[in-house]
C-alpha cells in the first residue's frame, strides 16, 4: 500500500509563498492498493489535482471515504473532473448526520445547486454511487478493508482504518479528544472521565498497530488554551494517541491556516527534540510526497 | 390496541415537543457562544423529551455501537458536544410541550416527579454501592420511566383524561385505566417506544416493569420502583397516580428498609425537589 497527500492544510486552502513546500490545499488523501486499488479520503480542494493526475489513466473507479461534511473537506467534490465523464465509476462513503438524518450524497447535491454551481446533480456523467457507512462496519475495496469510527469533532467525524496487504493506515479527520466538561470539584467529574478514558481506549484500539497514523494537529499546547471545543487536536495529542497505539509513523496533517512553511518546521523541530523516544517516526505531512509503506 | 395504532403513535412521538423551560434555555445557550458545555448537558439531561430523542438517535444502527450509550453524558463523549447540542435544538424548535393539554395532565408536577425520582433514584443506586455508570444510568431511568404518560397527554388526551379520573376516582392504579380506556398502560407505551428506538435493555425493563417487579431481575428497576414511592411519599411532582405502593419484601431485601424508614434513612433531601423545581419553572 501507497499514499499521497494531495491536500494538508486545515480549513480553508492557503495559496502563496509562505505553504509552497508543504501546500495550501485543504484535505485530501490518496490510498493505492498494491493491486492499484484507489482509495481517496476526503475531497477537500486537494482532490482536483489528484484528478488531473487520474485523466490519464481513464475510466476509474474511485472509492471516496468522507470523514465528515465541513467544507474543507468536501469543496473539492464538484472538481473532481472524473464525475464529468463517461464510463468512470465513483463511489461516494459516508455517514448519516444525526442533527439533519441526511446521508452523504448532500455533500455533492448541496453544492451542485444552481446558486453555487453551473452544472446540475443529473449532468453528471460519471456512475456515481453512495453509500452508507456505519461505525465498526468493515468496508471492502479489492483487497482492502475500510473500518470507519466515531471521533468527536463538531460534526459528526469518521476516523478510517484501511487495512491492506498486511499494512495499515488510519485517518482521523478532525478530531479533537474530548476533555473533561466538570471541574474536579464537581461531582459528576469522575464519572465523565471514566467515560473519557473508555472513548480514549476505543480510539487507540481501532488505530493499534497501524503503519501510519495521520492525525488533525492543528494547534500547539499553547494556541489550543484558547481553542478547546473548535474540535481539532494539538500537535502533543497526536503524539500521545500514536504512542498509546503503538504507531510506526506519524504524520501531522491540517496544517492551521496561518502556518508558513517555515513555522511549521520550526515547530516540528521543537517536536523532535521534546519527544526524542516516541517508539514512532514523526512526519509533517506534505502535499505530492509518495509515501511507501 | 391494534400495531396500525402503536405505529401511528411512534410517528407522532418523533414531533413530540419537549419542556418549556429546557425549550426557552437550550435555545438561549445555543446562542450564545460562551455557554459552557456543563450548563448544556445539564438542561438536557434534565429533559425526558430531549434525552430520549438523543438517545434514540446516537443508539440508532446508524452509529453501530457495540454497548448502548445510555446517558447524554456519554452520548457527549462519543459524538461531540455540537452535534449533541444541535440535536437539542432541533427537538427545541419542534415548540413546547402545551402545559394546558386536553387530558388536564399538569406536565409541570409531571416533570417534577420525573426529575425528583430520577434523582432520588440514583441516590439510592450509590447508596447501595452500584458504580457511577450505573448510578447515572439510574438518574435516566427514573427520568424516562412514566413517559408514556406525557405521550398519552399530548397524543390521546380525551381517554388518558377518563383514565386519570377513574384512577382518582375509585384510587386504582393508573395503568389500571389507562388499559380499560386506552388499550396500553404507559408501562407498555413507553417499552413499545424504548424498543422502537433500541436502547439499553435495563432501561427498556425498567421502563416496562416499573409496576410488575416479579417480572424480572433488575437493580436498576428496583432504584426506580423505590425512587418512584419516595417521590410520591414526600409528595414531590404528580405523575397521576394517586396510589403509593409499599416496598414488597424483594425492594426491602434491597435497600434494608421499608419505605417510611428510607425515607428517613435519606435525611433532609427537599434540596432534590428545590433543584429540580428550577429546572422547571419558567
Amino acid at each position: 500500500m501507497k499514499f499521497k497527500f494531495w491536500g494538508v492544510r486545515g480549513s480553508i486552502p492557503t495559496p502563496g509563498a509562505n505553504t509552497l513546500k508543504y501546500g495550501g490545499n485543504t484535505t485530501c488523501i490518496e490510498i493505492r492498493t498494491d493491486d492499484n486499488d484507489l482509495i481517496i479520503l476526503d475531497a477537500g480542494t486537494g482532490i482536483h489535482a489528484l484528478a488531473q493526475n487520474l485523466l490519464k489513466e481513464m475510466p476509474i473507479q474511485a472509492h471516496i471515504f468522507i470523514t465528515h461534511t465541513h467544507w474543507d473537506h468536501i469543496q473539492g467534490l464538484p472538481f473532481f473532473i472524473p464525475i464529468f465523464i463517461p464510463n468512470n465509476q465513483i463511489k461516494i462513503y459516508g455517514g448519516i448526520d444525526p442533527v439533519t438524518n441526511e446521508t452523504i450524497n448532500r455533500a455533492l447535491s448541496v453544492q451542485l445547486q444552481y446558486s453555487f454551481f453551473p452544472i446540475r446533480e443529473a449532468q453528471l456523467n460519471a456512475r456515481i454511487e453512495y453509500t452508507t457507512v456505519k461505525p465498526g462496519g468493515p468496508v471492502k475495496v479489492g483487497s482492502a478493508t475500510i473500518t470507519p469510527i466515531v471521533l468527536s469533532h463538531p460534526v459528526l467525524n469518521f476516523g478510517y482504518r484501511i487495512d491492506c496487504d498486511g499494512q495499515s493506515i488510519f485517518f482521523t479527520g478532525d478530531y479533537e479528544p474530548q476533555l473533561n466538561i466538570y471541574d474536579p470539584e464537581d461531582d459528576e467529574y469522575a464519572e465523565f472521565q471514566s467515560f473519557v478514558d473508555a472513548k480514549w481506549d476505543e480510539v487507540v484500539l481501532a488505530m493499534k498497530d497501524v503503519d501510519a497514523l495521520i492525525v488533525d494537529s492543528s494547534y500547539t499546547n499553547e494556541e489550543y488554551v484558547s481553542k478547546q471545543g473548535w474540535g481539532h487536536g494539538t500537535y502533543d495529542s497526536g503524539i500521545k494517541l500514536a504512542a498509546a497505539a503503538n504507531a510506526k509513523k506519524l504524520f501531522f496533517t491540517h496544517h492551521e491556516p496561518t502556518r508558513s512553511d517555515a513555522s511549521l518546521e520550526a515547530i516540528y523541530q521543537r517536536l523532535l527534540q521534546n519527544h526524542p523516544e516516541t517508539g514512532c517516526e514523526l512526519l509533517l505531512a506534505q502535499e505530492g510526497v509518495d509515501i511507501s509503506l | 390496541m391494534p400495531n396500525s395504532k402503536n405505529d401511528k403513535l411512534i410517528v407522532l412521538v418523533e414531533k413530540m415537543p419537549a419542556f418549556p423551560k429546557s425549550v426557552q434555555q437550550v435555545v438561549q445557550l445555543t446562542s450564545d457562544i460562551n455557554a459552557s458545555a456543563k450548563d448544556i448537558v445539564r438542561v438536557i439531561e434534565c429533559d425526558p423529551v430531549m434525552t430520549v430523542k438523543i438517545l434514540k438517535a446516537i443508539n440508532s444502527s446508524f452509529y453501530g455501537l457495540p454497548q448502548k450509550i445510555t446517558s447524554v453524558q456519554r452520548a457527549v463523549v462519543h459524538i461531540g458536544l455540537n452535534t449533541i447540542k444541535n440535536m437539542a435544538l432541533g427537538v427545541a424548535a419542534m415548540g413546547m410541550l402545551n402545559a394546558n393539554n386536553k387530558a388536564n395532565f399538569n406536565t409541570s408536577e409531571f416533570l417534577l416527579h420525573s426529575l425528583t425520582t430520577a434523582a432520588i433514584s440514583k441516590m439510592l443506586a450509590e447508596r447501595i454501592g452500584l458504580s457511577s455508570t450505573e448510578s447515572s444510568d439510574c438518574f435516566v431511568a427514573g427520568l424516562l420511566h412514566d413517559f408514556g404518560k406525557v405521550v398519552f397527554a399530548e397524543f390521546m388526551p380525551d381517554e388518558f383524561k377518563l383514565a386519570l379520573e377513574k384512577s382518582k376516582e375509585q384510587q386504582r392504579p393508573l395503568y389500571q385505566t389507562e388499559h380499560e380506556f386506552i388499550g396500553l398502560s404507559h408501562t407498555e407505551a413507553g417499552k413499545m417506544l424504548a424498543e422502537k428506538w433500541q436502547l439499553s435493555e435495563t432501561l427498556i425493563d425498567a421502563i416496562a416493569h416499573h409496576h410488575d417487579l416479579g417480572h424480572s431481575q433488575n437493580v436498576l428497576r428496583d432504584c426506580v420502583f423505590a425512587a418512584n414511592q419516595i417521590s410520591k411519599y414526600m409528595q414531590f411532582g404528580d405523575s397521576g397516580n394517586p396510589l403509593i405502593e409499599d416496598f414488597p419484601t424483594s425492594i426491602i431485601a434491597r435497600f434494608g428498609l421499608n419505605l417510611p424508614a428510607m425515607c428517613e434513612a435519606l435525611g433532609n433531601f427537599d434540596y432534590v425537589k428545590t433543584e429540580a423545581q428550577s429546572f422547571i419553572n419558567l
